[in-house]
Parts: structure tokens; C-alpha cells; sequence
């Protein structure tokens, strides 16, 4: 039965939830470790497995759709587990450049001891945990606190990227690297995003409001 | 497929008269799965299932060609026990006909006229198909009342209930929740799925979100032909017929 269904298909997106955020996790980890076997592992097993669920999961949400035809509430979790499901292979294709860039970065030495990064990589994976927590709980107040969180991203990654601008200025030789810093703060940043999404998909699963595009800050009071 | 064929047609053609109602149909059904059987009004559908137990012996001027095997045995051979063929294969029409008698002995009828004289016995077996067909507990302290008495899907669920008694192997159900109201159809098809672990069910319905909701394999038949027999899952997201697709969404019946 649908109620049934339902509960199947929420689980496996928490399950992929946490298969991307091992990914990242393990991206960052063998970054800062300087763990050639840790970044192999994300772009050699566990991107694969990613790909194969985001279609899994397609799959069993079309299915559902062609045989119990939802409506209300049940049409709209449905949906936005379509929706999240693309959001997390997305997030898994980030973690795969992260580890890619990783491979690149672990051969020589930093340019810098690296602060900021693994800060953001540090909210960015919680903001993931609660933008699944918010979906699991039908909490749109934990929703939109994450949606808070990313202007936090946004202004961490000005920064890497204004601080690295004056290493290339005052050494051409440490470009290559600071580019692909650059690059990995960029992912992180984009993780970030499409975890709001997420959120702004709970909120409308919950309260059947469309905030994404900041629509709420439009619309004002009126309606 | 990993269960096993219950009911096998070979080459089934059915005539009214001079009037072709079956074309070459050759299909099977598994065990303990639901198959839906979907298509126009005047396709067959009902047709074709009562081909399972027998029923359109009854029809006169009726010509039937090709086999029916159950479990490997084909019905239509000489010498078969018909009451037999339509005791292991139990039906449920699409309006809900208790015998005009108690409760209790809408279900106790069949027991007596197939030899159970045990009152005990005939008394459990009462009880359990009530139970097992969800009615019990509403018809539990009113055995002895009249059967017309009840709802129409508590008729229904009587009915179920009369069939389940002299324990059948399949279970053919014709439109069973169409003259039903949309509770009374959504308990029809609980039960049905509660059936399935136990027994193999065809259900005929005209109502294609039934059969994509309940069952495991649908057979889309038109003018007499079956069009397309496909895991439902499939059938519903990718049917591989045109006729199909035009059928599902809704361009034609």
C-alpha cells in the first residue's frame, strides 16, 4: 500500500544521505590526512554506489507515482524526494571533486595550514545532517535555520578565495595549489546550496509554501 | 518468475454462438500473486475468468477451444469433478449475492453440502472465514440474523467469507468493490492483499488505479485480445504496446 511505499522510499533517501555525507566526510578526512586510500575510495567505490542509488530511488518514486496516483501531502513528499534525490548525487558529484583535487594537493606541501576549509566542511555536513533531520522530523523550523546557515558558507568562501588571491600575487608557484583550493572551497559552497534545498523542499512537503528564489522575502506580508 | 504457475491457458477461443468473445489467448498465473485483468467494457474480461472454474458451461450455444491447466491438470478434460474444479476455484461477482439465510449459514452451506457433519467443526470453520475475511468482529454477535440484512460491502465480505469456507486454491474476483462505496472498496482491497499470502487471486476491474494499486501482473485485453500481460510496475510506467498506453491514459474505454 501506499503508506507503505512511502516509508520504504524515505528511508533510502536517509540512507543516501548518509552514503554522501561519508563521501564528503571521507573526501576531507583524506585531505587533511593526507590519505591517498580514503580519496581513492570515494571516487573509485562509493561514487558508483551513489549513481546506482539516485537511480534506484527514481526508479521506485515513479513506480509509486504510476501506481497509487498521490495527491495532497503524499504527492508533495513524493515529489521532493524525486527532487532531493538529484540533490544528493549532485552533493556525491562534489564530495568526487573534493577527493579528486584531494589526490592533486596531498603530493606536495600547503601553501598554508588549512583553517578554513575543514571549517566549512564542518558546517556544511551538518547543515546536510539537519536538512535530512528537518525532512525525517517534519521540522520546518530546523528547515529554515539551515537555510539561515548558508549566508555563513557564502562569506567563509569570500574569504578563502580573497586569501589565496594575495598567495598567487606574492608566489606565482603557489597558483596550481591555490587554485584547486579555490576550486574545493567552491564544492563546499555548492554542497551548502543544494542542502537549503533540501530545506526549502521540506518546507513545502510540510507547510505547502514555495520559499526557494527567497519567494518569502517577495511576497511580504500580503497574500 | 519464481513462483510457480498456477493456472495455465494455451490458446483460448471462445465463441457465443457464431460470435467471437476470445481470440487465441495464452497467458498464465502465478501462485499466490494477484493478476489484475484490465480493458473496455465488452472486452472479455469477465469472460475470460469464468473460463477458470467452469462458470460458462452454463451459458448455452457456447463454444470453447484450448486448455486450462490447473496446477497441470487441464479442467476441461473428460470425466473432471466440476464441483471440484469450482470448489478449488472459489468466485466473487461484482454484486454481492448472500444465499437469503442467517449469517452463519451462508457460510455453513457449502461445509454441509461437501460432507462436514462435525457441528464443532462446521462451527470453527464458520468462525475462521469470517475472521480471516475481516467481518467477524462486525457480525460476531449476530450469527443467526439474516445475511440481507448487512451492508453492501458487509455482503461482500460475507461473501468472501462464504468462498474462503470450503478452502479454495484461487480466488476469482469480477469487479468485486464496483457497486461498493470508496471505504468499503479500500477494506475490499486490503483483504485482497491479505488473501494473496495464502491463495492465488485474478481480479476483473474496470477501475485501472485498482489494479495498479493491488496487484502484482496485469493483463490488458481488448476486443477479445489479450494486448499486453506485464508485471504491473512495468505495465503501468513503460507499457511496451501502443494500444496500452492509449488505454492507460485514458485516450480510449
Amino acid at each position: 500500500m501506499l503508506e507503505t511505499e512511502l516509508v520504504s522510499l524515505k528511508k533510502r533517501i536517509v540512507e543516501y544521505a548518509a552514503l554522501v555525507e561519508q563521501m564528503i566526510k571521507q573526501s576531507i578526512q583524506g585531505l587533511m590526512e593526507k590519505k591517498r586510500s580514503l580519496l581513492t575510495e570515494v571516487i573509485e567505490k562509493l561514487e558508483p554506489r551513489a549513481n546506482e542509488e539516485e537511480i534506484n530511488i527514481e526508479e521506485q518514486g515513479t513506480v509509486v507515482m504510476a501506481k497509487f496516483q498521490p495527491t495532497a501531502k503524499d504527492l508533495r513528499i513524493i515529489l521532493m524526494i524525486l527532487k532531493m534525490n538529484n540533490d544528493l548525487e549532485r552533493m556525491a558529484d562534489h564530495a568526487v571533486n573534493i577527493a579528486e583535487r584531494g589526490l592533486f594537493l596531498i603530493e606536495n606541501p600547503m601553501v598554508k595550514p588549512l583553517i578554513d576549509i575543514p571549517k566549512t566542511a564542518d558546517i556544511t555536513i551538518h547543515m546536510i545532517k539537519d536538512s535530512i533531520d528537518s525532512f525525517v522530523k517534519e521540522d520546518p523550523g530546523l528547515a529554515k535555520s539551515v537555510c539561515e546557515r548558508d549566508s555563513k558558507i557564502d562569506s567563509i568562501n569570500n574569504q578563502i578565495f580573497r586569501e589565496l588571491i594575495t598567495y598567487m600575487f606574492s608566489d606565482p608557484s603557489t597558483i596550481e595549489q591555490s587554485i584547486k583550493l579555490i576550486q574545493i572551497s567552491n564544492n563546499f559552497e555548492r554542497i551548502a546550496d543544494l542542502a537549503t534545498n533540501i530545506c526549502e523542499d521540506v518546507i513545502y512537503i510540510v507547510e505547502g509554501r514555495v520559499i526557494k528564489h527567497h519567494k518569502e522575502e517577495n511576497m511580504g506580508t500580503s497574500h | 518468475m519464481s513462483n510457480k504457475v498456477k493456472i495455465k491457458a494455451e490458446n483460448i477461443n471462445f465463441f457465443y454462438g457464431k460470435s467471437c468473445a476470445l481470440k487465441n489467448i495464452s497467458m498464465d498465473i502465478y501462485e499466490n500473486l494477484v493478476t489484475a485483468i484490465i480493458g473496455p467494457s465488452g472486452c472479455g474480461k469477465s469472460t475470460f475468468i469464468r473460463l477458470f472454474n467452469r462458470m460458462n458451461d452454463l451459458i448455452p450455444r457456447m463454444r470453447f477451444e484450448g486448455k486450462i491447466c490447473l496446477d497441470g491438470e487441464d479442467i476441461y478434460r473428460p470425466k473432471v469433478d466440476i464441483a471440484d474444479i469450482r470448489r478449488r476455484v472459489g468466485m466473487v461477482f461484482q454484486k454481492p449475492n448472500p444465499f437469503p439465510k442467517s449469517i452463519f449459514d451462508n457460510i455453513s452451506y457449502g461445509l454441509k453440502v461437501n460432507g462436514m457433519k462435525d457441528k464443532n467443526a462446521i462451527e470453527e470453520r464458520v468462525v475462521k472465514s469470517l475472521e480471516d475475511a475481516a467481518i467477524w468482529n462486525e457480525v460476531k454477535d449476530r450469527l443467526h440474523e439474516n445475511a440481507l440484512g448487512l451492508s453492501g460491502g458487509q455482503q461482500q465480505r460475507l461473501c468472501i467469507a462464504r468462498c474462503l469456507a470450503v478452502e479454495p486454491e484461487v480466488i476469482l474476483f469480477d469487479e468485486p468493490a464496483a457497486s461498493l462505496d470508496p471505504i468499503s472498496t479500500k477494506k475490499i482491497e486490503e483483504l485482497i492483499e491479505e488473501l494473496r499470502k495464502d491463495y492465488t487471486i485474478v481480479i476483473v476491474t474496470h477501475n485501472m488505479q485498482q489494479a495498479a494499486r493491488i496487484s502484482q501482473y496485469t493483463v490488458f485485453l481488448y476486443l477479445g485480445e489479450l494486448i499486453e500481460y506485464a508485471p504491473t510496475d512495468e505495465l503501468f510506467t513503460v507499457p511496451k504496446n501502443k494500444m496500452t498506453e492509449d488505454y492507460l491514459t485514458g485516450k480510449f474505454g
